[in-house]
């Protein structure tokens, strides 16, 4: 079995594992990225819209056009990057981390690293996640999966397509389909309101001329051979709407349902996993409850712009990279949800430092204050004029702002 | 047109073990399928359990052939590489009513010889199955019950078939018969013909059309649903053993059953199905099987759930009806196997064969019969000394497609070359797409790995065969 030492190993060459890697490496580390795929760039590649790096670069990039921008500077930095190669186990051995992969290039190689930065990324629910019951013909795919096989593989899945939820790869997908001279005939949302970006509704919803059926639910799927079509149940005040079920015939179905991150190497390493996320519980250095191993991007918590993953996993690689050379953060004091905010990542704050906390909430609310306590006073109040759960919230804070933190402070966050 | 000494009709769990125990002799063969891969029908899609042998009484032919089956899976599993394990039974009583019929059970399984049989304590249930309700009272054990995956097992016994001279027919409708001399014809619906001087009806849910195309005996297969959840191997309050509720009159009742590959069964239902190929899952019944299946666990989730699926018992009497027809020569009814009919398979296989005896077939075993199948190595069942061996000898090896349950490319192309050519087949038979992700991320991988391997085009490429076609043009 091949060994190899690095000082880093980031898992995941997508947005987040580049950045990492890069920061990581500009700051004097050796640094090795295991990428399953034959390219860098992760699920990027599959997005040929545009819309990425507005935060990040200022202007109007394509996913594989930002992914490029990356693998720029991995490549001219000349930083390790290991493809086709699937992580098998990451362990703790003498004192250090131990990762396993394996590629058909090289057989099963063992790691040794003194800092892992975990980047896998998420993975779309499917159809036994939402339990639609119904027959299980072929035409049934996750939104993302449609997407590979048209933008990447150059097949058309199906010509009547309905979509079931209103994620972003599900609206994405609908103007997608319709480009490809597919009839998309409607999207259909369990919850009162959308779960992509407002954008999204408008550019691949409203331009289209596609209807979106809000609280209803796809309550079967008819079809032996091949999907015939779907029985959709209207909701009123929580309740189904049996007498009011409609059918559509389709011979596709796309499921867009959310997204969960993908963290079955993480949970065997023995790190805790954080309920509300999915991901890992994290400290003020984005560290997990495993010494020296870090988390950023959608492996963390599901974001919704690529130009945050890329933040996030840049202060990751700084971190990690603080870490390797010594820095312990002198305190730390715990962050706590509160009224209508779903999760707040990182968990921990350091009082000394600047930092960054993303949010989602709970609520569609207009005109609010997201209000930062400590210890029950208010630290700060900030306006919003429009909140919802699929747009990320975020706050920064400074040791300006934390000085007068105690042992046992605790922040909250709520949304008021 | 090919003549056969016996032809099988039906290439389930019945018909392959049945198919398999003829090739030791000196014999022609032929496994009529009428679907494009063997073991898509019932079973593929029930418990996948061992029984314990304590529900039937001895004196029915179901109990005598699950005993006699039951004994002969340790065997079996070494010589075909099929994932089984004996890990228990219980049977969980929840009020102290139940224990009555606990009761009943052990003394029928003492009564029918089985192996290691206890009653138990709310303790000794909880010490056995800490993930039980705390309302557990006490309880049933049968040691010698256990898991096996269904679909493997059939697969591995066809392969030893063929290894053996059995020739497989797949797509193989049988929709017309006649009577030539001492021969039997046997026209499919795609127009293949073949004779055999004797038939066996395993057609399972169709074995009572199949029987009436004979011109035999006439009965009716009802078909009674059975739905189940699969649960993710993460899950939280994972059993160990499989967990039976006591048992009605008219099921066995919701079981919690861990697979040997490490995710968790709960079900089946038992409701009327509409038809014979009704295998749509409903909301009401799958709610029944989650809230049952907590009753006993109450671990379980339905964040857990991965998938749900049903299956269609070949219903028909309280019995198996396994005989020599009656009303025309040379032909075997082997119908009605519910229930424990996966256990009892293998001894099915040799009933059927001293069936065959006696309606005068001649049987001489063959020298050279060889009862191992090639072991196909497993990513997933590798150290990772062990994988980068089988990577040195082997680099598909090291192309992990399926991330979920770690499957490689080498094991993708061996279901491939072993005729499992749709998305199902290749599912069933690496567990490719099985997992959490049930597809998401390794599809299109094996699509393109198919086109490679096979020379199919995109529009090919299906589900499961007929009109499952999964692409629908290109760009």
């Amino acid at each position: 079995m091949k060994q190899l030492s690095y000082d880093a190993v980031v898992i995941g060459g997508g947005a987040a594992g580049m950045a990492a890697a890069v920061e990581l490496h500009d700051r004097g580390n050796s640094v090795l990225v295991l990428e399953r795929e034959e390219s860098l760039g992760g699920i990027l590649m599959q997005c040929i819209h545009n819309g990425f790096g507005l935060i990040e670069f200022n202007e109007e990039l394509s996913g594989p056009e930002f992914a490029g921008r990356f693998e720029t500077m991995v490549k001219e930095r000349g930083i390790h990057a290991s493809l086709r190669t699937t992580v098998l186990d990451l362990r703790e051995e003498d004192g250090a981390k131990a990762v396993y992969c394996v590629s058909p290039a090289t057989g099963v190689m063992r790691i040794e690293a003194r800092a892992v930065v975990l980047a896998m990324g998420c993975r779309e629910r499917n159809r036994g996640n939402i339990r639609i019951p119904g027959t299980r013909p072929a035409g049934i795919f996750t939104a993302g999966l449609a997407q590979r096989l048209v933008n990447i593989e150059g097949y058309i899945p199906g010509r009547d397509v309905v979509i079931i939820g209103s994620g972003d790869i599900g609206l994405i997908m609908a103007r997608r389909m319709s480009w490809a001279g597919c009839k998309v005939h409607a999207v259909i949302e369990i919850l009162p309101y959308p779960s992509g970006l407002t954008r999204n509704i408008v550019q691949c919803l409203h331009d289209f001329g596609i209807p979106l059926y809000l609280s209803h639910l796809v309550t079967n799927i008819y079809g032996k051979d091949r999907v015939e079509g779907i029985e959709v149940t209207p909701i009123e005040n929580g309740a189904l709407m049996h007498e009011k079920a409609f059918r559509i015939d389709c011979d596709t179905l796309l499921l867009s349902v959310g997204l969960v991150p993908e963290n079955e190497l993480s949970r065997n390493a023995g790190i805790e996993l954080n309920p509300a996320t999915n991901g890992p519980w994290v400290d003020s250095m984005l560290q997990t409850t495993m010494p020296g191993v870090f988390a950023c991007g959608n492996v963390l918590h599901v974001h919704d712009l690529v130009d945050y993953v890329v933040e996030e996993a840049r202060r990751a690689g700084a971190n990690a990279a603080a870490w390797l050379s010594g820095y312990r953060p002198a305190r730390e004091i715990r962050v706590r949800t509160g009224s209508n905010i779903r999760y707040i990542t990182p968990g921990r704050v350091n009082p000394d430092r600047q930092n960054q906390l993303y949010m989602r909430c709970l609520v569609v609310r207009n005109d609010v204050r997201l209000e930062v306590r400590m210890d029950g006073k208010v630290l700060r109040s900030i306006r919003k004029a429009h909140v919802q759960p699929s747009e990320m919230l975020s706050v920064t804070l400074g040791p300006e702002e934390l000085a007068q933190a105690g042992r046992d402070s605790v922040l909250e966050i709520a949304l008021v | 047109m090919e003549r056969f000494d016996v032809a099988i009709i039906g290439a389930g769990v019945c018909g392959a073990n049945i198919a398999r125990k003829l090739s030791q002799y000196e014999l022609d063969v032929v496994l009529l399928e009428k679907e494009i891969d063997v073991s898509l029908g019932t079973s593929k899609a029930n418990s996948g359990i061992v029984h314990g042998g304590f529900h039937d009484h001895i004196s029915t032919l179901k109990a005598q052939l699950e005993l006699r089956g039951a004994l002969m899976f340790d065997r079996l599993h070494e010589e075909l590489d099929f994932p089984f394990e004996r890990c228990g039974i219980l049977v969980a009583a929840l009020h102290e009513d139940e224990m009555r019929v606990i009761e009943q059970l052990y003394l029928r399984g003492v009564e029918n010889g089985v192996i290691g049989i206890e009653m138990c304590s709310r303790e000794r249930m909880l010490e056995l199955e800490p993930t039980l309700s705390q309302d557990v009272v006490g309880g049933l054990y049968a040691p010698s019950g256990g898991i096996l995956e269904p679909y493997r097992f059939v697969f591995s016994l066809v392969e030893s078939a063929r290894r053996n001279g059995v020739q497989v027919k797949t797509e193989f409708e049988v929709e017309q018969v006649a009577r030539e001399g001492e021969f039997w014809t046997l026209r499919a619906k795609n127009g293949q013909q073949v004779c055999a001087r004797f038939v066996v009806n395993s057609a399972g849910l169709h074995a009572d059309d199949i029987s009436r195309a004979f011109g035999a005996e006439r009965f009716e297969i009802t078909p009674r649903k059975g739905e189940y959840y699969l649960l993710d191997r993460t899950m939280k309050a994972k059993p160990s053993r499989v967990i039976f509720p006591v048992p009605t009159e008219v099921s066995k009742g919701i079981l919690v059953i861990p697979t040997v590959e490490g995710t968790v069964l709960i079900g089946p239902t038992a409701s009327p199905a509409n038809n014979k190929e009704d295998f749509a899952t409903t909301r009401e019944q799958l709610e029944h099987v989650l809230h049952a299946a907590r009753t006993m666990v109450p671990g379980i989730s339905e964040n857990d759930v991965i998938t749900s699926f049903a299956g269609l018992r070949a219903a028909y009497g309280s019995d198996f009806y396994i005989a020599l027809s009656e009303k025309v020569p040379a032909l075997v009814q082997v119908a009605g196997i519910q229930s424990p009919g996966l256990t009892a398979s293998p001894a099915i296989g040799e009933y059927v064969k001293d069936l065959l005896k006696k309606a005068g077939l001649r049987l001489v075993e063959k020298a050279d019969w060889d009862p191992y199948v090639h072991k196909v190595p497993r990513a997933r069942d590798a150290d990772p000394y062990a994988l980068d061996a089988l990577v040195a000898e082997e680099p598909a090896y090291g192309d992990i497609v399926c991330r979920c349950e770690r499957v490689s490319e080498a094991e993708i192309v061996k279901a491939i070359r072993a005729g499992h050519t749709t998305l199902d087949g290749i599912k069933y038979y690496t567990r490719a797409q099985m997992g959490r992700c049930q597809g998401g991320f390794c599809t299109y991988r094996i699509i393109r790995i198919l086109m490679r391997e096979t020379g199919m085009s995109y529009d090919q490429i299906t589900k499961r065969g007929g009109a499952s076609a999964i692409l629908k043009g290109t760009l």
